[in-house]
């Protein structure tokens, strides 16, 4: 079980406060119907599944119900931290460059 | 020849107040704190039970978590538990129990003979000897698994409750003995929030058997008193006695389960409270001084009842005034069991020590024992026990000083008892359940923790291998000190002072040899549940099992109850020695949750009936019981099924709810359909997006149905969605899919589209509905309501209104899921009852039927209205379902899943479609879920055309309809398909799935 942070509560709570929503920060074609198949199914189907460090979404269902970033081991379950998803995206894509 | 009481001073038993039991039938006495298995000891019950495998007599090895054999059933009825340990059950007054094993009784043993023929029943017997003929295995295994296995799961509810409790704390302390105690008390003194539990009643550990230590110039007791009253007087400190903790996993989480009320007598225990509770510890430090277990050394015979491990000796007499036995031999490789040596001869048994090593325990220690009496064979080794059900004698052989070799023939010792030590082993069990790996340490023979602990869990006592109580202390205050310091803590107060003594190496055996092969002399238990012994594990070896995990599987060792407290290092130990390779490179099988066994009951907690999974009813829930509802669980939620009258079966009462609805008018709660409240400037955008259909152009006052995709462009929701203003709307979803709807509108407006203005409030709960349907559902609204027009041209089908219905502000849609003109009256949560029952009086005149959610499914189903996730199941697109009207393709933003139906394969040929079936025997209702073949050749593997998703017997159409998914099906209307279904085919024609009103008249009437 984890303990994570929502950074709109601003509090370390249980694992089962919160619901696991996929990855972060997969771009959505911006105009998908100039994406071909291939593009398009990456977009739909395709996930990083990392052993190590992993940028996913996280949803406060039983709180505030926000959904923010956490960027967790997969490995250890170590949290690097959690941030609302515009906060995250800049490390994200520092991280990324 | 067997156990008595002997008065201790310091003893845990309270001599005032006796108790009485029962076991096996047989009334005893002892005393308030004795264990079930002193107190059988007390009264000189040897044989417990049979063993696993062979049937042999068995009787108490140990006296606590580490024991193997004394698994007994404790009470009867719904009280029933199974499989406790003797040594773990805290005696109270007319506590019943009972031995788990002796088929057909424990006196004459029906595996017992079968044991006799022991050396046939290698490891693997039962699958190398009944595996032919296969087809027998049902007959053998009757016979074998009712001569197997130990107690019986109850098979009533339980009638206890359990509770679980959340700590976050900064130290949890695992172990009460000198080390846990010492370990709290700097944690508390440093104000820290710390929690302290340990697995027994009382907090002590080691210093509850062993007297003679001196800490800080107290007696170990007292000096366990003073550490109990300071942490009491610390607000900062929790003690929890009785509370295992038996598993750490990531993050320091650690589950601990307190046994509240498990000491007390049935008659005796408050109804009010749990029985247990289990505790859910995140604790920033763990510091784990779960101490060490004393080991048997494993040499013939070592099973029969009144062999034990010198410590349980030891604990009997010290802890419980239970001296084991009169005539007592002490086997031993190390100096520890001196001290049962010593305390026994003390009190007047007659005890002889033989001791592996050439040369003895430390000279002060011979000195003492030959003082008191004792007779000392050093270098000596039990080669064999005597006795069948209780010991006898034993039979003694020289040992070889370097080597596990038999040098000499020994004396033949007439004993009652033995007990014997082959070292400790520390209890790393959660230190390695989430990854940490113990380390072999060849001078104090053990698997220990390492003294540097990982992150954020600290190892101290006994634990790292430190058997000897002053290096146990000096160590845990050093490993607490420095942990205080790196959280910004001082520690007060020095490490406690203990002398330390002169003590010599253990010798490094773990089976005493008798001088012929393994396999060829008497059988030496490793295991003493599962009846693995050392032969077996040199079998698996030799048939080719390397690797100690597999060894485990092969032959069991290490499996059951006690998880191989007792057997691990010796099993692992002669593993190695077969294999020819230290023990440090065998390594050691993986531990796991749980430490010891947890009740179900503690893990449910109070997650039970409908805790669980939560039942919701409707606002009108009490009008249905009235009407003798039958009901159905759709979602959480309990929805009337149908309305049967007196003598009516569900398929009567459905043809009558059908009719009646279809000619007059019929009435549907219909308030557990998800509902969110969609507002906000952007919310028609918001639509526009997530549904497949447009929403520019819908006014106010107008509903509209929408499917809702996934990006992948399956369909997977529906519902009707209503305009009440510009910019606020009322979302319908399916009823089991309503909290997922939520969410995913919720997460793609965060996600991805945060710039658009809109949220969502759920209100299921708020809105109760009252669905009014049938060519006479205007009347019965017109005799409700008088400030809504009902005129078929102002309020028009797929029209919404407010107004007041029943003297209730009210929204009403003009909506059908039957075909039917309809109205669903929206009031109130609160005024769902009477708004139901005010329908009931209005339709009066119509005879309004009430109806549920069988006669709702045949109505739809009448008119091909799909029910997502029957009729659907993810791979389902809009055009597959034959929706594609549903599909505004030409909407500017590229709607959730727009893309994904232009892909090749979405787009193609062969895909299963929706379509109708009418078998030709209109009176054949087609198995939902059966196959649907080309042709009625059938030879497998048969090419499979689809499968039929809804089936029923329309009583208006006076025929069976059904809807199916077929391959292509929107070109195949016509065909005639075939139908698979328990072991027949039936022949069915291809329609479309409107099979009611296909110009939708009645619905517009
Ligand atoms: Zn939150």
């Amino acid at each position: 079980m984890l303990v994570i942070t929502c950074p709109y509560c601003q509090e370390a709570r249980e694992e089962e406060e919160f619901s696991y929503a996929g990855e972060a920060y997969i771009a959505r074609p911006a105009v998908p119907e100039e994406a071909d198949d291939a593009t398009w199914g990456d977009y739909v189907f395709h996930r990083k599944n990392p052993r190590g460090w992993h940028w996913e979404q996280w949803q406060h269902v039983a709180g505030c119900r926000k959904v923010f970033a956490v960027k967790r081991h997969t490995v250890t379950y170590e949290i690097a931290g959690s941030w609302t998803l515009a906060d995250g995206k800049a490390l994200y894509l520092k991280e990324q460059a | 020849m067997s156990g008595y009481r002997i008065h201790r001073p310091g003893e845990r038993i309270n001599r005032q107040k006796p108790v009485s039991f029962q076991f096996d039938n047989v009334q005893y006495k002892a005393f308030s704190g004795d264990t079930l298995a002193s107190a059988l000891l007390a009264n000189g019950v040897r044989l417990i039970g049979r063993s696993f495998k062979y049937g042999r007599p068995r009787g108490i090895v140990g006296f606590g978590a580490e024991e193997p054999n004394a698994l007994i059933q404790l009470e009867t009825g719904a009280h029933t538990v199974p499989d406790l340990k003797a040594t773990q059950v805290e005696l109270y007054q007319g506590l019943l129990a009972g031995s788990t094993t002796g088929y057909p009784s424990l006196d004459f043993d029906l595996k017992g003979l079968l044991g006799k023929f022991g050396r046939f029943m290698p490891p693997g017997f039962y699958y190398k000897t009944f595996m032919e003929p296969v087809k027998a295995w049902p007959v053998y295994e009757k016979y074998i698994r009712k001569a197997a296995g130990y107690g019986h799961a109850p098979v009533l509810p339980d009638p206890e409750s359990y509770d679980h409790l959340h700590h976050h704390i900064d130290v949890l302390v695992v172990g009460g003995g000198a080390a846990g105690l010492w370990a709290a008390t700097l944690a508390g003194r440093a104000g820290l929030k710390t929690l302290l539990v340990d697995e027994q009643s009382e907090m002590g550990g080691w210093l509850l058997t062993e007297r003679r230590s001196r800490i800080d110039g107290l007696s170990g007791m007292d000096w366990v008193n003073q550490r109990l009253a300071e942490l009491a007087s610390l607000p900062n400190v929790s003690v929890l006695p009785r509370t295992t903790a038996f598993a750490l996993h990531d993050l320091n989480l650690v589950q601990a389960v307190e046994l509240l009320q498990d000491h007390l007598p049935l008659t005796e225990r408050n109804a009010a409270l749990p029985r247990q509770r289990l505790h859910k510890i995140r604790a920033h430090q763990v510091i784990l001084a779960s101490g060490a277990i004393e080991r048997p050394l494993v040499f013939g015979y070592n099973d029969v009842p009144g062999v034990m491990t010198a410590a349980a000796g030891h604990s009997y007499l010290n802890r419980y005034g239970v001296a084991v036995g009169r005539e007592v031999l002490v086997q031993t490789q190390n100096d520890a069991a001196y001290e049962a040596a010593l305390d026994l001869a003390q009190c007047g048994v007659k005890v002889m020590l033989a001791d592996a090593r050439q040369g003895g325990a430390a000279a002060w220690r011979q000195q003492a024992l030959k003082s008191a009496g004792v007779e000392l064979l050093l270098g000596h080794g039990i080669a064999k026990v005597l006795g069948d059900k209780s010991v006898s004698g034993a039979q003694l052989v020289k040992l070889d000083g370097r080597n596990n070799q038999v040098v000499g023939s020994g004396p033949r010792l007439s004993v009652d008892t033995v007990l014997s030590s082959g070292g400790l082993t520390s209890t790393v069990h959660l230190f390695c359940h989430n990854g940490g790996r113990p380390v072999w340490n060849q001078q104090q023979l053990s698997f220990v923790c390492p003294d540097e602990g990982r992150d954020n869990i600290a190892c101290v006592g006994a634990i790292t291998g430190r058997w000897e109580l002053s290096e146990a202390l000096g160590q845990t205050h050093a490993a607490v000190a420095a942990l205080l310091l790196g959280h910004g803590r001082g520690s007060s107060g020095n490490a406690p002072s203990v002398a330390s003594e002169e003590v010599a190496a253990p010798r490094a055996i773990f089976r005493l040899p008798d001088g012929k092969p393994e396999g060829h002399g008497a059988k030496a238990f490793v295991d003493y549940q599962n009846d693995v012994a050392a032969a077996d594990i040199h079998t698996a070896i030799r048939e080719n099992y390397r690797s100690i995990e597999h060894v485990k599987r092969y032959t069991a060792l290490g499996f059951g109850t006690d998880q191989g407290k007792l057997s691990n290092i010796n099993g692992f130990a002669i593993a190695a020695e077969a294999l020819g390779k230290p023990i440090a490179e065998v390594g050691t099988t993986t531990y796991r949750p749980s430490y010891t066994p947890v009740t179900f009951g503690a893990l449910a907690g109070p997650h039970v009936g409908e805790t669980f999974d939560v039942r919701r009813y409707t606002a009108m829930h009490a009008s249905h019981d009235a009407r003798k509802a039958e009901y159905e669980v759709v979602g959480q939620w309990l929805r009337p099924w149908y309305f049967p009258k007196p003598g009516e079966d569900l398929h009567a009462a459905v043809n009558r709810e059908c009719l009646a609805t279809r000619n007059s008018v019929g009435v549907m709660d219909a308030s557990t359909l998800g509902k969110i409240d969609v507002k906000g400037p952007d919310a028609r955008e918001f639509l526009n997006r997530i549904y497949s259909n447009a929403w520019s152009k819908l006014d106010p006052g107008k509903c509209r149905y929408g499917l809702m995709l996934d990006e992948n462009g399956m369909v997977m929701d529906d519902g009707v969605t209503a305009c009440l203003a510009d910019d606020h709307f009322h979302m319908t979803t399916t009823t089991g899919g309503a909290a997922r709807v939520y969410s995913w509108l919720e997460r793609w407006h965060q996600t991805e589209w945060p710039e658009l203005k809109v949220r969502f409030t759920t209100t299921t709960d708020h809105w109760a509905t009252v669905a009014v349907v049938g060519p006479n559902s205007r009347q019965v609204l017109q005799k409700l309501c008088t400030d809504i027009d009902f005129d078929k041209d102002a309020f028009k089908f797929m029209d919404g209104r407010s107004g007041t219905v029943a003297g209730l502000p009210a929204r009403v849609f003009r909506i059908s899921f039957s075909g039917e003109l309809a109205y669903e009256i929206n009031v109130d949560a609160n005024y769902g009852r009477y708004m139901w029952e005010e329908v009931m009086k209005a339709g009066a005149a119509f005879n309004i039927t009430p109806y549920g959610t069988e006669t709702m499914h045949v109505l739809r189903a009448e008119k091909g209205f799909i029910i997502v996730g029957q009729d659907t199941d993810g791979s389902m697109s809009p055009n597959d379902l034959a929706m594609s009207w549903a599909v505004g393709m030409k909407k500017p933003f590229s709607f959730l899943g727009k893309r994904s139906l232009l892909r090749s394969h979405t787009a193609g040929e062969g895909r299963k479609q929706l379509v109708g079936l009418l078998p030709l025997d209109p009176k054949v209702v087609l198995a939902e879920g059966a196959q649907i073949l080309s042709n009625t050749d059938d030879t497998v593997p048969a090419a499979m055309q689809g499968h039929v998703t809804s089936s029923y017997h329309s009583a208006f159409l006076g025929r069976s309809i059904a809807m199916a998914v077929l391959k292509d099906g929107s070109k195949r209307e016509g065909d005639t398909v075939f139908v698979w279904a328990h072991g027949k085919s039936v022949p069915a024609q291809v329609v479309s799935s409107v099979f009611v009103d296909k110009e939708g008249v009645r619905q517009h009437a």
